[in-house]
């Protein structure tokens, strides 16, 4: 299968050019049209987006989201590959499930599907789940994600054997006694609302400890790669930092929500805002976007988390935690910080970035390689409409809000995954 | 063109009181001396609400709050509708939302909600179109419980300005500390917070206008009232305390800990009391005590408050 796209900017450049794929790869830049021809109405062309770290709810909990529409929303929102995270009902963690989901997923013809598998088994943070053949059966990495790895000995253990292994493992970095019934971050905010509060050292103390787990395994000539997912406080980006002086192999991602709202939204007692970890203060977030600037951020994940409506509707309390926003992470990306970033930092951090945490090839647009793009239109502004959306989940903190830079056509493996009508 | 301008616009709930003037609260204060007036009569009924239903939406156990908004309501000749939720689909999980929907079929025209989560009334506000008093939910608020408050000192005193208030106790959890501490102010009085650091809140700046202190003695010196707050049992196995003995030991209020308050202060408790531990017997008894006052001011507040939110909206 041959497609041009015409009438288009090569990510970088101003001229006016296309770009022909065949059988999965790009062919190459400005040839003759060829095969189906695509209008790209003057838009911006960029690898396709990659999700490190999305819930799409498959197996188990298909109410909230599946296969078919959380990869669907996926292409919608630009990305070519998302890995889904494990715990799932039941958890990812034995091999015949990820080949399962990734067959599913292939023949769906949305952005195409890497499942993390759980570290341990049932994710109950005890006994490690079979990592060699968990990998062999192609997870793209092992998180107990959504659980906080209390047992510190089976982390260390597990990274150990990841590491032999080539793979990296993901944390949730949450010290589970520290937050306690915590459900927004601990200040003047849920002192005002009165509402139980995670207090930021829940993160950092449990950042603090990882790192001490993957600096002794350095020290003893055992280099094991830690990423830890959804950085929420200044505290805890901090130590990262400062472990990323030292050399050790210690990475972390941001969420585009934590940048873009605090805990002030949580006045309106809508559980529409509640997440884990939470909101926290706009400091936090000036913080995390500094580490975006400089560096010491590797990437961004949305942690698309959907939930039905009815159970966000409930109080604070009872109500489930995370938000679903994988259509409009770019655009609202672009939208709030191209002044600050610059697209093409945004773009690398969506996608050659996740990629490098990974340890995946760097996504390019040279002729060859692999045929995951984006074409993404930098000036209509368009309004956020939940009803417009692929997920399960039609709501959103950002309903009603004008954005810029909303994708028009992904095309995952050659093919077209979305294009907007 | 007689709208009372000075006091702003009238809000259409008690949730908290953020969007109250203190005019407005005043009003609802002097309101409540003509309906203990009417709790004194042979006949203790007015025909205000004739007509109207009230439902109680209890989703939180409270019989006291309960019988006090349900007994306000029927003198005022309201319907009364009682919705305990306790055992029914809301504890199955259903939303919130889809409750009060159910609820709201049954065409009443204002609700009392009581709920275990924060900002539940809110909610019930959003969805439900109808006035709202909230009951009590979470540590949030519990706004008719701090006017009957600032009724009693008010009875004693005249007035809350320039009086002193400390409130003692589990503040970190107490949705009647949060209301006190954010109406007495409103009303000219000041406020001390004191408790264990434990249970005190994480943040002081949530907590506008009021200070907070550990030592139970600064904050009576030179009170007018002292209230203690009711201690849940469960805050020892939470590891908040020592043990019970030992907060005892230091934050009951007393006959001792109110000899270092002005000589006429009065003691106040919300209810119910756990003898002996937040407070003796001495003071809960004793000459200082206007406990029970609270308990026959809070009905006639309830009274007022239904009245302001559901009599005379233009
Ligand atoms: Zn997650």
């Amino acid at each position: 299968m041959t497609i041009t796209i015409t009438n288009i900017k090569r990510l970088g450049s101003d001229a006016l050019t296309s770009v022909t794929v065949e059988n999965g790869v790009i062919k190459g830049w400005n040839l003759p049209e060829q095969g189906q021809v695509i209008d790209g109405q003057g838009g911006t062309v960029a690898p396709a987006l990659i999700e490190p770290h999305a819930h799409l709810r498959e197996p188990g909990q298909t109410e909230k989201e599946d296969l078919a529409s959380g990869l669907a929303a996926a292409a919608a929102g630009g990305y070519g590959t998302v890995v889904s995270m494990p715990n799932t009902s039941p958890v990812v963690d034995d091999p015949a499930t990820v080949r399962a989901l990734i067959e599913k997923a292939a023949g769906l013809g949305f952005a195409r599907l890497k499942p993390a598998a759980a570290l341990t088994r049932g994710q109950k943070g005890d006994e490690l789940a079979e990592l060699t053949y968990l990998k062999e059966a192609g997870a793209a990495m092992f998180t107990d994600d959504g659980r906080t790895n209390e047992n510190a000995r089976t982390l260390r253990l597990g990274l150990e054997t990841a590491a032999s292994l080539g793979m990296v493992i993901s944390v949730h970095a949450e010290d589970a006694s520290l937050r306690a019934d915590g459900v927004m971050n601990e200040g003047a905010v849920s002192e005002a609302l009165g509402l139980p509060g995670n207090p930021a050292a829940a993160e950092a103390a449990r950042v603090a400890r990882d790192i001490e787990i993957v600096a002794g395994l350095a020290a003893q000539g055992r280099p094991a790669r830690l990423h830890i997912q959804h950085l929420s406080t200044a505290r805890a980006l901090d130590l990262v930092r400062a472990a990323k002086a030292q050399g050790l192999p210690v990475t972390c991602e941001v969420c585009p929500h934590h940048l873009t709202l605090t805990d002030e939204a949580l006045r309106s007692f809508d559980a529409i805002y509640k997440v884990a970890p939470p909101l926290r203060t706009q400091a936090d977030a000036d913080h995390l976007l500094e580490g975006l600037r400089d560096g010491s951020v590797d990437c961004l994940a949305t942690d698309h988390a959907p939930h039905t409506r009815a159970e966000k509707e409930r109080d604070l309390l009872d109500a489930p935690s995370g938000i679903a926003y994988i259509e409009l992470a770019f655009p609202l990306m672009y939208t709030r910080f191209a002044d600050t970033l610059g697209l093409e930092r945004i773009v690398d951090l969506m996608t050659a970035a996740p990629a490098r945490v990974l340890g995946w090839p760097a996504p390019t647009l040279d002729a060859g390689a692999p045929a995951d793009l984006v074409v993404l239109d930098l000036t209509t502004p368009r309004e956020v409409n939940p009803a417009e959306f692929r997920s399960k989940a039609k709501f959103t903190p950002w309903a009603g809000q004008t954005l810029r830079g909303w994708p028009t056509l992904t095309v995952v493996n050659g093919q077209v995954a979305y294009q907007r009508t | 063109m007689n709208a009372p301008v000075s006091m702003g616009p009238r809000p259409r709930h008690l949730l908290d009181f953020q969007d109250w003037t203190p005019e407005r609260l005043k009003a609802i204060l002097d309101n409540a001396d003509t309906m203990l007036q009417v709790l004194d009569r042979p006949v203790k009924k007015v025909p205000a609400l004739q007509g109207l239903t009230v439902c109680n939406a209890f989703f939180e156990n409270s019989t006291r709050t309960r019988t006090s908004f349900e007994l306000a309501a029927r003198r005022m000749s309201a319907d009364v509708l009682t919705f305990a939720a306790g055992s029914s689909s809301v504890s199955k999980g259903e939303s919130l939302r889809d409750t009060m929907e159910v609820v709201t079929s049954y065409k009443v025209d204002a609700y009392i909600v009581r709920h275990h989560a924060s900002g539940a009334a809110h909610l019930v506000a959003r969805y439900s179109g109808k006035p709202v008093i909230n009951a009590g939910d979470g540590r949030r608020a519990h706004p008719t419980q701090a006017l009957l408050d600032a009724y009693t000192i008010r009875q004693e005193y005249g007035s809350l300005e320039g009086k002193k208030v400390a409130i003692i106790g589990d503040v970190r959890h107490s949705r009647v500390a949060r209301s006190n501490a954010e109406l007495l102010p409103k009303l000219g009085a000041q406020v001390v917070l004191c408790g264990p650091a434990t249970l005190l809140p994480a943040d002081l700046a949530g907590l506008n206008g009021v200070t907070l202190t550990t030592d139970p003695r600064e904050a009576v010196r030179g009170a007018h009232a002292v209230m203690a707050l009711r201690l849940q049992r469960e805050r020892m196995q939470g590891g908040f305390l020592g043990s019970l003995q030992e907060y005892a030991h230091t934050y009951q209020v007393n006959e001792a800990l109110m000899q270092h308050a002005e000589s006429g202060a009065i003691v106040l408790h919300p209810g119910p009391m756990n003898r002996d531990l937040e407070i003796s017997t001495d003071a809960a008894d004793g000459p200082r005590s206007r406990i029970l006052k609270q308990v026959e001011n809070g009905q006639a507040i309830r009274m007022s408050v239904l009245y302001h939110l559901l009599v005379g909206r233009e």
